[in-house]
């Protein structure tokens, strides 16, 4: 097929009237395009200092039919997670990723839940993640793959809880194109200069409206979303 | 390519028109997306900035089309991932066929893709024994009841929850008989129980991509279900299938689109799920894809190149132009005979199927302009199918009664004397006839309007001689 590539490929150029590649200085500026990341517009509403910004992040996610709660320390989120479930009548087996912001919760004090850390299989109903950043613009989450979060936990378990130390709160997608840009680079991170394969943008719960333009939450994603802000360092 | 009807155009869409079920479907339908358009766009007040640059970052990747792609195979061969080339349709679906067989796949899972529609993919497979699972609800539905989408983003729009309970129990024969079945979430249910089965069988996962982003190599999709991620990261294999004027330069680019995007289209801020996947998985990822290919389809795009035409492929395949048009919410998206329907497919259906074919569709248009006030990247759509329509009356493409009527119209309209004149006498014959209701329901050589309506009967002069006369609005 690599001739189609070349048929494609002149038959554009002849279509925007040149007869081979750009230019070497054109090339240059599309290059310097290409890496110098300007941002186009970015909206003003995220224009907060940080404690508007996590409000505004809630108000965002609450509007898409997330749920959302508070605990003041990593030490609270068993029991708050704990909490919710019991209040949602949800079963208490869980499937965890296997990262280290959870790492630093006591999970085995609550001896109600029952946890699995990995990969979720079809049977699982409840996923816990943490996520690395949050868009205050939608209230929306970003969850990035790698061997601490397989990305199946945000799809496939119906309840997905997940955990945001506040201080991830970021304005705008764009905020979220620096990090991963920045871990990629970080030697410390083990992406070996690559992104991630699979960055989730998630705005509330799964939804669809193909049966007479009704909303249903539950699609084939999670039925609900509950994120749980930790407020303290 | 799939097999277009839209020379039937006129037949077709009085079909639709008769159709009541259709009605009370698009009646339903009415105003769920332009109200909550609407709202979106007033809550952003960057929206038309955002509309603006949206516009211009499609027209400079268009511009450097070229440089672009080779940019970003490069990126996605780095990352692992593999690039095949498409002139056209049959080589997609060689492609698609050739990787399919290459890992012995006996299903492939789908997420929603129009090109996937042009390229009559699940045909193919198909004809191949390997069973193709449309995943997103809409699209399940419809392949149920082997229909093709009416609408871009939604596609069982023209279908009653009564019709979707119908196929379900035609389909699902396995389930109790009894079952109540009659409201969307009990409908919504049986259906994610039976895909949710479906995810873990196929060895092969089929998206489309909303952008394809040349810095990094990444594809993007955009759904609210998340079927399309469960399509692409359970399976072995990842197949992207795009057209090659979905790429653009940087990940900020995208983010811009992004967010004129869904709120274009569903009046979302923005949709459950934006996912950008970037090659296959990586090593130590406990889950994802082992093999990403992407498709990059020409199939006529690089021919609307150059031409009066080239504006078209800035579509973001939002869908904002069907919601606020009047012809399609009447005739419905069927009505259009192939697979791009309402104002964006009058005018890229006859650039990819060619004038003699689709040149029909620029004249289902009332030229109101509302897809040109609505559409995010700015397609000047009305002045793009009166292109069409002068490219179908140059190739006398069009019925002899039309260039006849033309030819008139065109003699008196360079006599402003004769014309005066002679719709002097047309108004008051009219006012005459009318003269008892006030309305006509049959005028000679105006059948085309009378079938489905009234005509006002005119109240005996003709504007210029009112204003003539010295008559002014009060």
């Amino acid at each position: 097929m690599s001739d189609n590539r070349e048929t494609v490929l002149s038959s554009l150029r002849r279509a925007l009237g040149r007869s081979g590649p750009v230019d070497d200085d054109t090339a240059t500026k599309l290059r310097a395009r290409m890496v110098g990341h300007a941002r186009n517009t970015v909206p003003a509403r995220t224009a907060l200092d940080d404690a508007a910004l996590v409000e505004l992040f809630e108000t965002m996610a609450k509007k898409v039919h997330a749920t959302v709660a508070h605990v003041p320390n990593m030490s609270d989120v068993p029991g708050a997670v704990g909490d919710y479930l019991r209040g949602e009548n949800l079963p208490s087996e869980i499937v965890m990723a296997p990262d280290v912001t959870l790492d630093a919760a006591p999970w085995e004090e609550n001896a109600l839940l029952e946890i699995r850390r990995g990969v979720p299989v079809e049977s699982d109903q409840v996923s816990v993640t943490s996520a690395p950043a949050a868009v205050a613009e939608t209230g929306t989450l970003a969850m990035f793959s790698g061997p601490s979060h397989p990305s199946t936990l945000n799809f496939i378990p119906e309840t997905h809880v997940v955990v945001l130390p506040k201080g991830r709160v970021v304005k705008s997608y764009e905020d979220v194109w620096d990090a991963i840009r920045a871990q990629a680079a970080d030697p410390e991170s083990g992406r070996d200069g690559q992104l991630p394969r699979t960055v989730n943008f998630i705005t509330g719960p799964s939804r669809s409206g193909d049966i007479e333009q009704t909303l249903l939450l539950g699609a084939h994603g999670p039925r609900r979303l509950h994120i749980v802000i930790v407020d303290g360092e | 390519m799939k097999v277009s009807t839209t020379r039937n155009f006129k037949a077709n869409a009085a079909e639709q028109l008769a159709n009541e079920t259709l009605r009370a479907a698009l009646t339903k339908s009415k105003g769920h997306f332009t109200d909550s358009r609407a709202i979106a766009a007033e809550n952003l007040p960057e929206f038309e900035d955002l509309r603006d640059q949206s516009r211009d970052i499609k027209d400079h990747t268009i511009e450097n089309l070229d440089f672009y792609l080779e940019a970003y195979e490069a990126r996605v061969k780095e990352s692992g991932g593999h690039v095949h080339w498409a002139r056209t349709a049959e080589d997609a679906r060689n492609i698609v066929l050739e990787i399919c067989k290459s890992v012995d796949a006996k299903a492939v899972n789908k997420g929603k893709s129009m090109i996937s529609e042009e390229c009559a993919i699940n045909e193919m497979l198909e004809e191949n024994g390997i069973r193709a699972v449309e995943t997103d609800l809409g699209e399940y539905i419809i392949q149920l009841r082997g229909e093709t989408p009416s609408h871009i983003i939604a596609p069982a729009v023209h279908l009653t929850k009564g019709q979707v309970e119908e196929s379900f129990r035609a389909n699902h024969t396995h389930l109790d008989p009894d079952r109540i079945l009659e409201e969307p979430p009990t409908l919504l249910d049986e259906a994610r129980t039976i895909l949710r089965q479906k995810y873990f069988e196929a060895e092969v996962g089929m998206t489309g991509a909303n952008l394809l982003v040349a810095e990094t190599g990444s594809s993007i999709i955009v759904t609210n279900e998340g079927n399309g991620d469960l399509s692409q990261l359970i399976p072995k294999v990842h197949i992207v299938l795009a057209s090659i004027e979905k790429i653009v330069p940087t990940l900020e680019d995208a983010a811009t689109i992004l967010r004129v995007l869904a709120r274009s289209a569903t009046g979302q801020e923005f949709s459950s799920y934006t996912t950008m996947s970037t090659g296959p998985k990586r090593e130590g990822d406990p889950d994802g894809p082992e093999e990403y290919h992407v498709i990059l389809l020409d199939n006529g795009r690089t021919d609307m190149i150059g031409t009066e035409f080239q504006e078209m492929l800035r579509c973001i395949r939002c869908g904002a132009c069907m919601n606020h048009c009047p012809v399609y919410q009447s005739v419905g998206g069927h009505a259009y005979g192939w697979v791009y329907p309402g104002p964006m497919g009058s005018v890229l259906s006859p650039g990819l199927l060619g004038v003699d074919e689709a040149g029909h569709l620029p004249n289902a248009s009332t030229f109101c302009g509302r897809c040109e006030e609505v559409c995010p990247v700015r397609i000047p759509l009305p002045k793009l199918m009166r292109n069409w329509r002068e490219q179908e009356f140059e190739k006398h493409l069009s019925p002899g009664a039309v260039r006849v009527g033309l030819g008139l119209w065109s003699f008196f309209a360079r006599h402003p004397k004769l014309y005066q004149l002679a719709t002097g006498i047309q108004m008051r014959v009219l006012a005459r006839a009318g003269r008892a209701r006030g309305r006509l329901s049959s005028v000679p050589l105006a059948k085309g309007w009378t079938k489905y309506r009234d005509l006002p009967a005119p109240e005996g002069r003709t504007f210029q001689s009112r204003w003539k006369s010295g008559e002014r609005p009060q």
